[in-house]
């Protein structure tokens, strides 16, 4: 049975625990193994992160929308939207090159983009950056790309 | 996140709990260090046995105040760390910068050394 959650938080780093609360109670009820479980909470963490400061530029009237759908053995798919002004991936750095280690920020996305299967970024309905997230699952709840690696 | 300090001759250890995030732990690091420096302690060992959530935030301002420190002349490593904070920095390669201990004592000996 597929399970989904949508929530719209308003832009204040508190509420990120908000929603990785409400996806590892989702990936709880929907058997998702508990490693895949905080690595795509992880990559849920960094989009947040990512929306409310680069996005809304923590702007307390615009808020950050969330969709999180599981299909147990199939696939977890997370959408988060903001209301900003929109944002380009191709702008960030890559933060393992030698030149980068030391920068103290650029590796939301590295982050997102490891630990998920696909990562899309869109325009949004409401002007901002939409970011789509993918997590394929097998029959155990288990994250398919760590089965692939092993 | 909480913290604890304690001091073994002229090493600073800060015991560090719970989550290292954007716009807690990150800031809260950020002057625990700073406060160490200020006092004059450039020598910090960050124990982080007790971390259950860090995210890009919390690593950048572990780059930020590793750099901070040696600038000051000193140093700064890590120890305990938990396997999901060491996946953290094996992927973005950040494990080459850190030095990494799984032993307190070896640690606070390697200030020494």
């Amino acid at each position: 049975m597929v399970r989904q959650a949508q929530m719209q938080l308003l832009s204040s780093f508190e509420n990120i625990e908000i929603a990785d609360g409400m996806l590892q109670e989702l990936c709880s009820s929907s058997a998702v193994e508990e490693e895949t479980a905080y690595w795509v909470g992880m990559a849920l963490r960094e989009a947040l992160a990512n929306a409310i400061k680069h996005g809304n530029k923590l702007n307390p009237e615009k808020r950050v929308h969330v969709l999180v759908r599981i299909a147990p053995g199939e696939e977890l798919s997370i959408e988060v939207e903001d209301e900003g002004e929109g944002f380009a991936p191709s702008d960030v750095v890559d933060p393992t090159s030698p030149e980068n280690l030391l920068r103290k920020s650029g590796r939301g996305i590295f982050y997102i983009r490891h630990f998920m299967d696909a990562v899309r970024f869109s325009p949004g309905e409401r002007g901002g950056t939409r970011v789509a997230l993918v997590k394929r699952l097998n029959k155990a709840g288990q994250g398919g790309l760590d089965e692939e690696r092993s | 996140m909480k913290s604890a300090v304690r001091e073994f001759s002229d090493v600073r250890v800060l015991d560090l709990e719970g989550k290292i995030t954007i716009g807690s732990g990150d800031v809260q690091l950020r002057q625990l260090v700073e406060e160490s420096l200020q006092g004059g302690r450039t020598k910090i060992l960050l124990n982080l046995k007790g971390v259950t959530h860090i995210d890009s935030s919390g690593i950048g301002e572990m780059v930020g105040c590793f750099t901070t420190v040696a600038r000051r002349g000193g140093a700064m490593k890590l120890v305990n760390l938990p396997a999901k904070i060491n996946d953290l920095l094996q992927v973005t390669q950040l494990i080459t910068v850190f030095d990494v201990f799984d032993n307190e004592g070896e640690a606070l000996a390697s200030f020494s050394a």
